[in-house]
């Protein structure tokens, strides 16, 4: 009971108990309301603004009819096959490119550095700004795209945003692209940064550089890393609404949604909240599975993410 | 002679390939910054563009001028007639979302880590679940609910939510960051007879400094980042902020485009620089626990 007590959470194993709980033999008295009490606050939020939202959803998107009617339509199966190449391509890519260019940081010299501050300028940017300039760049008209397309080479640019399925699609993928690889790029750089440099010049005296360096000493220590990493971006991906939202707004023809635009849209667009909770709940196969790893994964792992 | 035989065991065109890659380096690094840099760039372009200019085929402004931002600052578009109030709801929103989250965030770390509450790995389990909830999945509910408490229009409600999904990351950087903080200086404390709160004022807090500058950061980050609930409960042209007035000129029919990215970039200019001000800690705090996309 009292080593139940003591376990420290992210850390499995029952630390020594200090000085001070083996003298005063855990918590008692006013010091266990004292504790209560600074949980307080967090419960309070966690019950109101998690707890309470959560089960109100899964009551509003309950009824199975709402899953038959969202199966039948057309536009909810196109949605689906846009959630799957969206998290399939879009962080597969993201990770990969970020993994590639963590090992590019690396260099020594310091335009790199400079580089390196540049680079992570479309994290810090709030999204919102960029993603309308990235909107307006892909004006088939005006854009700027078209217009080194054209000024430059000749070449009369297709309309990006509004004729094609798979350009608005594949334009939303890119701009996912551009917004969030800086930020895993920062996380594997610093993975890169905490393996031990002795482990490459043992390595290097063994025969191993360049691409055999990475393959056998650098990628085995990031893989955890690099797995956990993708997991949580796959998981974040699924709920971006801001990308398709203001990239493609769904078009053409309601052709480009993601379930987390779609939700929206059914919900306060046709006025339909239930319809709306249950494409968002659609989505749970997929993420009940990706949340027990994860929660396994970032409390027992070492990974320090 | 030895030192001759010394250098040639090198390749003989070792420093050849050695320019090749730093060249190599070089390429990628144009490509790299003018991937990152272009859309920036476009934001700038068309801001300093007049309004006939936005519509031409340029790659670079015919006719710079600050116009646009003089017709932001001044209000001088009907668009724009609530601008500083609307900056100033989105700061009011920043402010409380870091101080709550600070508040509650350090509060509950205390009790877990430092105090040792029991059970306190259940809370700590909640946090991570609060964290892979992706936000937008909850908005339906959440703003039936804040209709319901009548607080629609009201940015309590959009203060609200930016705690609750800041607060998790925030009792991970705090109980991350307060394995390094001795126990036994609560002891020392404890055992000369300072009260829990006291210790959390005088020792907790004051050693915390560092974690509390990076969740900081990214709570204010987090709020002024986030779009969809403000566009769901802010409708009211006084109580939105500068995101939701944004997103309404992209769905008008006529886009002062110029006025617009005018706009964009004195909006995203706070936290660009915020950003690069605390840039060391944020890079020390992103390492220990992540940012929501």
């Amino acid at each position: 009971m009292a080593s139940a007590s003591v376990i420290d959470v992210g850390r499995p194993v029952a630390r020594p108990r200090s000085l001070f709980s083996r003298l005063r033999g855990g918590l008692q008295g006013t010091e266990y309301a004292w504790a209560i009490a600074f949980c307080i606050p967090y419960v309070g939020v966690f019950i109101a603004f998690v707890i309470f939202p959560v089960f109100y959803g899964l009551w509003l998107g309950h009824s199975p009819s709402l899953y038959i009617e969202l199966f039948h339509d057309p536009i909810y199966q196109q949605t689906i096959v846009n959630t799957i190449l969206y998290l399939a391509i879009g962080v597969n890519v993201k990770m990969f490119f970020a993994l590639l260019l963590s090992g590019f940081f690396m260099r020594k010299g310091w335009w790199v550095k400079g580089l390196l501050m540049v680079y992570v300028l479309p994290w810090a940017v709030p999204a919102l700004p960029t993603f309308i300039s990235i909107h307006w760049m892909l004006n088939t008209q005006w854009g700027l795209v078209n217009n080194v397309l054209w000024d430059m080479f000749g070449i009369d640019g297709p309309g990006w945003l509004d004729t094609s399925r798979w350009l608005a699609l594949g334009s939303v993928i890119t701009t996912y692209i551009w917004k969030n690889m800086p930020f895993w790029t920062v996380i594997l750089l610093a993975g890169r940064m905490a393996i031990p440099q002795e482990l490459y010049e043992a390595a290097e005296v063994d025969g191993a550089t360049g691409i055999r360096r990475f393959i056998h000493v650098s990628f085995p220590l990031l893989a955890n890393l690099y797995l956990v990493c993708t997991l949580l971006s796959t998981i974040f991906t699924l709920g971006d609404f801001n990308t398709a939202n203001f990239i493609s707004g769904g078009g053409p023809a309601l052709s480009t949604h993601v379930l987390a635009t779609l939700g929206i849209r059914d919900a306060f667009e046709i006025a339909r909240p239930q319809l709306g909770v249950a494409a968002v709940l659609s989505s749970l196969p997929l993420m009940i599975p990706l949340v027990v790893i994860l929660m396994h994964k970032l409390r027992t792992s070492d990974v320090q993410l | 002679m030895s030192a001759t035989t010394i250098q040639t065991r090198r390749p003989p065109n070792y420093r050849r390939r050695k320019w090749a890659v730093e060249a190599a380096a070089l390429l990628l690094g144009v490509v790299i910054a003018i991937w990152t840099l272009a859309p920036i760039y476009n934001m700038v372009m068309v801001a300093l563009e007049s309004h006939n200019d936005v519509f031409s085929t340029n790659i670079f402004p015919a006719d710079p001028s600050a116009y646009s931002f003089w017709i932001v600052f001044t209000e001088g578009y009907w668009y724009l007639e609530y601008f500083w109030h609307q900056y100033e709801n989105s700061l009011y929103i920043g402010f409380w979302t870091v101080f709550l989250t600070l508040w509650v965030g350090s509060m509950v770390s205390y009790s877990i880590g430092r105090m040792r509450i029991r059970h306190g790995w259940l809370l700590t389990n909640a946090a991570l679940l609060t964290y892979l909830v992706p936000a937008a999945f909850l908005a339906i509910p959440f703003y039936r609910m804040m209709q319901t408490y009548g607080l629609g229009n009201n940015v309590w409600s959009i203060i609200a939510v930016e705690v609750t999904f800041a607060t998790p990351y925030a009792i991970f950087i705090f109980q991350q960051y307060g394995r390094s903080i001795p126990l036994e200086l609560d002891e020392a404390a404890r055992i000369d007879g300072a009260s829990p709160i006291q210790v959390y004022f005088k020792i907790y807090l004051p050693l915390m400094a560092p974690a509390l500058v990076a969740v900081g950061t990214y709570a204010l980050l987090l709020a002024w980042n986030e779009y969809l609930y403000q566009f769901l409960l802010l409708s009211n042209k006084r109580s939105m902020t500068v995101p939701v007035a944004l997103a309404q000129f992209l769905n008008s029919d006529e886009s002062p485009w110029n006025y617009m990215m005018a706009t964009a970039i004195v909006y995203a200019i706070p936290p660009v620089v915020i950003y690069y001000m605390f840039r060391g800690r944020m890079t020390a705090g992103l390492t220990m626990g992540g940012v929501k996309g």
